[in-house]
């Protein structure tokens, strides 16, 4: 009997079906990968089965039974426990807090709290599943991979059969994920489930059993993990069979440098340090990537670039020319652009349109005294609609009215719009979907290829490797430079080890 | 002996406890209501309300003083209840702005509105109260050196906020509920995750917050004062707010802070008492607890230092689940 069975199960949300009759079933004692793209139903499918939705059709059953939750609370019940991928934590709480939250269980049930007890059980619990963490411990003091510790921890104190965890890698370093791996393997070893949402083939590879791919809402293969190629599986995800970019490489490049950094300090936003000397240059031509887990410094340093963050010390220069710090139409003036990990918070102006958000930052040069020339700013958005392949109604279509990938590409409009020099690239495709990651990736490649000197900073190694002439890694405000393509050392430098030399 | 009791000090302190008292209701109550997440700056108005209805209340129920001023109390509360009952369907339920709806609350509640047409319409100006708090230890021991006038000389409410502090404190800290209201405020996403009803714990705690706040306006026209005057309260809900941010969110130092503006409050009529003049007007000894507040608040929201400080995290915004996958 399967340990969860789902059958025909339908959610429906204004203008589109998210799951369209999907049948799903997971065995005890088996990692079973939910995979496909963004927008196929993968979440929306494991918020039905941890209780957050209800679908408008269909029947779940747990161990044969069949159940209906009207709450996460009830799913919890049935044993089916769910670690998000931006956890679910309370912060300034203990970890011992954390997981008694919301328990109505032996212990749970009573009024008063016992933390000595609560600690205890805490602790044991941690060593019989070899998940090491301070029962003590506050959630913001710990590590991300800490953190996804404490929600297995979590799931498991509250006794789940079933556990769905959703991207879990997403914020691991290489190693971080091969240690998640072999806990997975010891939970499912005990005759628990996992089921696994990646959009990642190499990790479904590695760790599952069973894949059940999903596309567009609907299940269009399941199979048995050892069966299927990644390349089979990757074409099943898309629908189509898909072509990589893979940047030509031309050797050295010998371009002009036209972005440096000479020593840079900043603080970041809490008023700690949070770039510690920063050395880069990069070539008119080359990708140059920064690889590194998120907090290490990335998001400052794509912002003292970009003239958003004042260095503390030390000097950038676009082109040659020195930026004064913390100015970011002189950043633009000198040839700068700059694709923000934020895409709609701070990539576009969300409720200004396609044609106002082109011209954000050239307007000025195209203006007549303090009047904007509408006609001609929404021409030439209607071109950046076709050069980009933007699908939008038109260029008065407001900016939060579009998908996550045709934002990007508005972006991407505006920023190659200049007479560029340099880019910064944020993680310009967390959270895109296959397709639209493939054109960013082609545009980023098209610029290098006219001479810009791009840097990439991703926390994504495929990206890099894909596209990077060199792989600086980025630990606690530092940058090292590693080998290209030695996944291996970059995983050590990314948890900020020393490469075994 | 009586000498040291009638010195500026003690007195300043004993009257400070009896002017603290309803700030530390109301900030208690506020405490409550923000550390699930709701920011409620309708407690002026609700103290108001408070202050208007125990008042009518004392005057109507005709039995002994015990019977009617604990009617009293509880009808403020319930008054100071329903009155948050409105602020949680709108913020809550209709996810409206927590601010603007705690500002119309309060103007709607206020001096020019609701507390003043309940109190003109059934004739409660200008009468004295038919019961009123008083101290009940006796007076030999109200006399004892210091802890006398500041402990012993007190009412029955200042006794039962005491209680009140230490009910709240511990409860957020040792309770099941309250660390599920703390997660609520902190964390709304993890706490639903984990089953916890979000919405009714904000209900719950909104509505118990308004009650403090109606039980605070009713020690002004119970115990303070005590009658009805239009406007009664003179801004002690908004200091009450203040408190809260002053305390860290910390009940046990709701009541320190409490005790400080009441000493401040208090500071005029004990001047004014010993023909102590401060200036040529009494302008600005009134104006004292005021621009403290100010000073205060100014100080402890330096460098954004509330947020370390202890601030619900998700303090103000309303939860939605996530919706469309």
């Amino acid at each position: 009997m399967p340990a969860v069975e789902l059958r025909g199960i339908t959610k429906r949300f204004p203008g589109v079906v998210a799951n369209d009759a999907v049948d799903f079933t997971a065995e005890a004692g088996e990692v079973h990968a939910l995979l496909g793209e963004n927008g196929a139903g993968k979440s929306t499918l494991s918020h039905i089965l941890s209780g957050l939705y209800r679908p408008d059709e269909g029947e779940i059953r747990v161990h044969g039974v069949p159940v209906a939750f009207h709450s996460p609370r009830d799913a919890i019940d049935a044993g089916i426990c769910m670690v998000h991928q931006h956890f679910r934590l309370v912060d300034r709480f203990t970890v011992a807090q954390n997981l008694i939250l919301g328990d109505r269980r032996g212990a749970g049930r009573r009024f008063r709290i016992d933390p000595g007890a609560v600690t205890d059980q805490v602790r044991r619990l941690g060593e019989r599943y070899r998940l090491p963490v301070d029962p003590r411990a506050r959630i913001w003091q710990l590590s991300v991979g800490e953190r996804q510790r404490v929600e297995i921890l979590k799931a498991l104190y509250e006794e789940a059969k079933v556990l769905i965890l959703d991207e879990p890698t997403a914020v691991l370093t290489p190693d971080e994920s091969r240690t998640l791996f072999e806990t997975l393997r010891e939970i499912v070893a005990e005759g628990r489930t996992v089921i696994f949402i990646s959009h990642k083939l190499r990790e479904v590879k590695a760790v599952s059993d069973r894949v059940t791919v999903l596309r567009a809402g609907r299940v269009v293969a399941t199979t048995n993990t050892a069966d299927a190629s990644p390349q089979s599986l990757a074409s099943l995800m898309v629908g189509r069979t898909l072509e990589t970019v893979q940047r030509r490489h031309t050797g050295t490049a010998e371009g002009d440098v036209v972005l440096a950094l000479e020593d840079v300090w900043a603080h970041s936003d809490r008023a700690t340090t949070s770039l510690k000397g920063v050395d880069v240059s990069v070539r008119a031509g080359e990708i140059v990537a920064v690889a590194g887990v998120a907090g290490n410094g990335q998001r400052e340093l794509a912002e003292t670039i970009a003239g958003l963050r004042g260095p503390t010390r030390g000097t950038v220069r676009v082109g040659g020319r020195r930026l004064p710090g913390g100015d970011a139409r002189a950043a633009y003036r000198a040839g700068l652009g700059y694709v923000p990990e934020d895409r709609l918070g701070t990539g576009v102006a969300p409720n200004l349109s396609i044609a106002m958000n082109v011209d954000l930052k050239s307007y000025r040069d195209d203006s007549w005294g303090p009047f904007l020339r509408l006609a001609r700013m929404r021409r030439r958005a209607e071109e950046a609609i076709r050069t980009y392949d933007i699908k939008a109604p038109g260029p008065d279509a407001e900016a939060d009215t579009l998908s996550g990938g045709n934002i990007q590409k508005v972006v991407l409009a505006r920023e190659f719009a200049g007479r560029l020099k340099a880019l910064i690239a944020a993680s310009p495709t967390r959270g895109l979907d296959v397709s639209a990651v493939e054109t960013v990736h082609r545009h980023l490649c098209d610029a290098a290829d006219r001479g810009v000197g791009v840097l990439l900073i991703s926390e994504d190694l495929d990206e890099i490797f894909a596209l990077a002439d060199r792989v600086l890694v980025m630990y606690e405000g530092r940058l090292t430079e590693a080998p290209r393509d030695d996944r291996e050392t970059i995983g050590v430098l990314m948890a900020g080890g020393h490469p075994a030399t | 002996m009586s000498g040291v009791n009638n010195s500026l000090i003690v007195a300043l302190i004993a009257s400070g406890v009896a002017y603290g008292t309803p700030l530390l209701f109301g900030s208690l109550g506020e405490l409550l209501a923000e550390r699930s997440g709701v920011l409620n700056l309708g407690v002026e108005g609700m103290m108001l309300v408070g202050a208007v209805m125990g008042f009518w209340t004392v005057q109507r129920v005709h039995a002994g003083a015990a019977v009617a001023l604990t009617a009293a109390v509880l009808v403020a509360a319930l008054s100071g209840a329903a009155m948050a009952l409105i602020h949680a369907f709108l913020v809550i339920t209709l996810r409206a702005n927590q601010i603007v709806s705690g500002l119309a609350l309060t103007i709607f509640a206020g001096a020019v509105g609701l507390s003043s047409y309940l109190g003109n319409d059934l004739n409660l100006a200008d009468v004295p109260a038919s019961h009123s708090f008083h101290a009940i230890f006796p007076s030999s021991m109200q006399s004892w050196p210091i802890v006398g006038p500041i402990a012993f000389g007190q009412n029955a409410l200042v006794y039962l906020s005491w209680a009140c502090v230490a009910a709240v404190a511990y409860y957020l800290a040792r309770t099941r509920p309250g660390l599920n209201v703390r997660a609520v405020g902190e964390a709304p996403g993890a706490a639903d995750a984990m089953g916890i009803d979000v919405a009714k714990y904000r209900y719950a705690h909104t509505l118990a917050g308004g009650a403090f706040a109606g039980v605070a306006g009713s020690t002004f026209t119970l115990a303070i004062t005590p009658q009805w005057v239009n406007g009664i309260t003179g801004g002690a809900g908004w200091i009450a707010i203040a408190l809260v941010i002053f305390a860290f969110w910390r009940p046990e130092l709701c009541l320190v802070g409490a005790y400080f503006f009441g000493s401040l409050q208090a500071l005029a009529p004990e001047l004014q008492a010993r023909n102590i003049s401060l200036g040529p007007t009494e302008l600005w000894t009134n104006s004292i607890p005021y621009v403290a507040t100010v000073v205060v608040l100014v100080l402890v929201s330096w460098r954004g230092a509330s947020r370390r400080l202890g601030a619900p995290a998700a303090l103000g915004s309303p939860y939605v689940r996530e919706e469309v996958s």
